[in-house]
């Protein structure tokens, strides 16, 4: 980039009204600048902190460069310098200042228990300031709202059965749209390009999860490099070994994300089926509820008071369970359309009981139901 | 009399609470709060028990590998089943390179903005301006090791990575053993970025931590405490698990012990819980005593609306006594550092530590096989207690596992932060962070930095140490309407 003293070298040799024109130019770029680094409020919630150290583990462009050439990086509990009134107040400044400009980043759920008091992130004259509250307020005046993890933007493990803290997903709480960016933890690549994506492009193209479609449009099982032991039948029957990984509760084929091609950790250098051990879907909206048992090829049900393996009850609907991995092999034999049918199966994005009540599984439960009521 | 409130504290796994009342410049009374709940040990029950490795590494995203190893301990004392010799060692290395990784960020970024000043950008601004005292050409330096700190921690994760699949949540660390082949290409690429971080260490991490030592040498006096400590074993040194390089011990007073694990009792009298028999403040869960059949009575519900009660973690006692886990104690058992109890000492121990598992993890390298298996299968039980021990980055980490009918009934994990940053127990006894900060200076109380040095230096995580007592009746009972 051309250095501001040579700037006004070239202007004063063009005959132009050197301070004048210096100014203006120089207000320009200055102002280009900011525009191209919105500021970034990154709020954790009831989380582990494993999105914020994935992030932190990005490689190109590393943390330096991000801070200094992406992003106007303000608030996030892991690198800032600022704590008590100083950091609250940094959330309090930029909503006044910056509003419909910065980006809200959500990592966690947000519990609604006790009216969000299971999740306080600072005070406010004197009171609890909830996550619940910040989201909301946040939320609502910044430009994009972006749920980092599975827990953000789907509610992920803690809002799994029996779900102690009532938590929600962010779209949750939100009556606004909420870009999701899933993964436990989120991939540095999928955040990071996101992010590039919305201060250089806007918005990206967004799937039916609003996961954008660049890192989640194909399934993890039709990018696979094992893709080949599937198709000639050659499955691994125990973990460690390098075979296809499907018969040791593989969730690849419902799995949408680009991990076989991007992979983990700043080179690149491997993913979970790579190290011989399954993919658990962890970018699924019904992670971990429905991806487990990790190990086995179906989901538990939970039914008030108990668990169930879908595996036992298939018997007695005949229905595969939520997720219809099950019937993946004849469903591929037979009609070659599976991606479709998965999104299918997947349908709707909601948690719990919910889902049970809106997908196939509904049967499950209908089936289970009778004969409890029957042995009663 | 000045009461100061920081809230939140950041720069740690998660950000949580405190609160000091400082007369004549000096604390006389400490609390420290969390914020915030999950309820993992409820979430766990009625699943397959293997799934406890990777479900547990999601209570942290910094200290993963801890929780997915305790879980598998647990799940192998269950099944009486013992790793392979490769399996044993892989899992070491995916743990050790997590530590470095944990170590070297804790030392630099979330410790060093407390005595080097940042550069005029966010997220280094706002931020307090006293008692910086490294002079310009120091810190600036210091500041550069920073940034370099970041790619070396990243390098420590691809370690994770190459034998754990990915790092945060490693999928490796199995009950049964390990899952990936060493093969030469891996070992090497493995040995090569371990060089990279011992030489890091060796050459930037341990002179700058000597310079903020000699610098603010006055942090030897400030944050002490009585010798109280406990240590869980870390690394076994084979497969049967006879003895761990970094070993098992308490110490009282100085002195060191054998841990006695019925010793352990949990309070919950100044925690957001109420105990099930009626009579709240008292002593309700035993953790070495958990499969008891006293413990079917006691049991602890989630209640953020108890009177008297200021944070979601527990207080876990040793013998009654408030003990203090991490770096610092390992070293003291070990024999290997035993300066002091301070702010400065937890640091130099951290450090110290860091160099140690650096160099030992050079020596579990030659010892791998190649070509020998690396995961022995088994049988899950269909009814089975275990127990997994395991030191984690910050302290002594154990999981309690009971199955029955092949799923999990009961789970219980007690996490290094519950035992540091626990509140007072029913005796009024401080935890070891609020003791710790008894008679810390406070210069200017619009300032306490004083206050977050004494207290990151614990490198707390508040997302490991919020649980609920898990054990007795069906699970409807623990969710209560609010």
């Amino acid at each position: 980039m051309m250095k501001i003293k040579d700037f006004i070298k070239i202007i004063g040799k063009s005959g132009m009204d050197v301070k004048k024109t210096t100014n203006q130019l120089v207000g320009g770029l200055l102002a280009g600048d900011k525009k191209k680094r919105p500021p970034v409020l990154w709020l954790g919630t009831n989380t582990c902190a494993g999105d914020s150290i994935s992030f932190l583990n990005s490689l190109d462009p590393g943390y330096r460069a991000m801070i200094t050439n992406l992003i106007d990086f303000r608030y996030n509990h892991f690198v800032m310098t600022a704590e008590g009134d100083m950091s609250t107040g940094v959330l309090e400044d930029t909503l006044a200042k910056h509003a419909g400009e910065y980006l809200l980043i959500v990592e966690g759920t947000v519990p609604t228990r006790s009216g969000g008091l299971y999740c306080v992130v600072g005070h406010r004259n004197g009171k609890p300031y909830t996550a619940l509250e910040a989201v909301r307020e946040l939320g609502a005046a910044a430009g994009h709202v972006v749920a980092v993890g599975t827990c953000a933007a789907f509610g992920g493990p803690y809002a799994a059965h029996p779900n102690p803290s009532r938590g929600k997903s962010v779209q949750g709480i939100l009556d606004r749209r909420v870009i999701n960016v899933p993964g436990c933890p989120v991939n540095p690549g999928w955040i990071v390009g996101t992010l590039a994506h919305l201060v250089w492009y806007g918005e990206p193209e967004l799937d039916e999860y609003n996961r954008p479609t660049l890192f989640y449009g194909e399934t993890i099982h039709n990018l696979c490099q094992r893709r080949h032991y599937f198709d000639s039948g050659i499955f691994a029957a125990q973990l460690g070994e390098p075979w296809c990984m499907y018969k040791v509760g593989c969730k690849g084929p419902v799995t949408f994300a680009d991990c076989p091609y991007r992979q983990w950790n700043g080179e690149h250098v491997n993913w979970p089926v790579k190290a011989n051990t399954p993919c658990i879907g962890c970018v699924n909206p019904e992670f971990p509820e429905h991806t487990m048992p990790f190990f086995e090829h179906l989901p538990d049900i939970h039914l008030p008071q108990i668990t169930v393996n879908a595996d036992r009850i298939g018997a007695i609907t005949g229905t595969l369970a939520a997720l219809g991995i099950g019937s993946h092999l004849a469903v591929r034999i037979k009609k070659g359309r599976l991606a479709k049918t998965i999104k299918k199966g997947l349908a709707p994005p909601k948690l719990g009981l919910q889902v049970l009540q809106t997908t196939p599984a509904q049967k499950l439960v209908d089936g289970i139901k009778f004969k409890l009521k029957k042995k009663n | 009399m000045k009461k100061i409130t920081i809230n939140p504290v950041t720069r740690a796994n998660s950000p949580f609470v405190v609160e000091v009342t400082v007369d004549g410049g000096k604390v006389v009374e400490a609390k420290c709060s969390v914020q915030f709940f999950r309820g993992f040990e409820l979430i766990l029950r009625g699943r397959d028990p293997r799934d406890a490795s990777y479900l547990t590494e999601r209570v942290c995203g910094i200290c993963s590998s801890a929780h997915g190893t305790a879980a598998a301990f647990a799940l192998e004392d269950a099944a009486g089943v013992r790793p392979p010799h490769n399996g044993n060692i892989l899992r070491n290395l995916i743990l050790g390179a997590d530590l470095l990784q944990n170590h070297i960020r804790h030392f630099y970024l979330l410790s060093l903005p407390d005595y080097v000043r940042g550069p005029n950008l966010p997220p280094f601004v706002p931020g307090y301006k006293k008692d910086f005292r490294l002079p310009s050409r120091v810190n600036e330096a210091m500041l550069n090791n920073y940034y370099e700190a970041l790619e070396i921690a990243r390098l420590a994760h691809e370690m994770v990575a190459l034998f754990g699949a990915k790092a945060p949540f490693p999928h490796s660390i199995l009950a049964g053993g390990s899952t990936v082949a060493p093969a030469a290409d891996v070992v090497m690429n493995f040995r090569s970025k371990l060089q990279k971080i011992n030489d890091f260490i060796a050459n930037r991490m341990i002179p700058d931590a000597h310079t903020l030592a000699g610098v603010y040498d006055d942090y030897y006096s400030i944050g002490g405490r009585n010798a109280d400590m406990l240590v869980f074993g870390i690394f076994p040194r084979d497969q049967y698990d006879r003895e761990r390089y970094f070993p098992f011990g308490a110490v009282l007073d100085g002195q060191l012990y054998q841990v006695d694990l019925q010793a352990i009792r949990e309070d919950v009298s100044h925690a957001w819980y109420i105990g099930g028999v009626g009579q709240p403040g008292g002593d309700y869960g035993v953790a070495g005593n958990l499969y008891g059949k006293g413990m079917q009575n006691k049991q602890a519900l989630p209640d953020r609306e108890k009177q008297g009660a200021y944070t979601w973690v527990k207080a876990p006692r040793y013998k009654g006594r408030a003990v203090e886990g991490g770096s610092l104690a390992r070293l003291w058992v070990r024999g290997d550092y035993r300066h002091g109890v301070s702010t400065m000492d937890r640091i130099m121990a951290r450090v110290l530590e860091t160099q140690k598992v650096g160099q030992l993890m050079e020596g579990w390298l030659e010892e791998l096989r190649p070509g020998e298996p690396v995961y022995k299968p088994f049988k899950i039980p269909q009814k089975a207690t275990g127990v997994g021990l395991t030191g984690a980055m910050r302290g002594p980490l154990g999981h309690w596992l009971r199955i029955e009918k092949g799923r999990i009934a009961g789970y219980q994990i007690i996490t290094p932060t519950a035992w540091n940053m626990s509140p007072r127990d029913a005796g009024g006894q401080p935890g070891p962070m609020e003791q710790a900060l008894l008679n810390t200076p406070v210069a200017d109380e619009n300032e306490p930095i004083e206050i977050s040095r004494v207290v990151r230096a614990f490198d707390p995580c508040s997302a490991c140490a919020t649980h609920v007592i898990a054990p007795g009746k069906s699970l409807r009972e623990f969710i209560i309407p609010v």
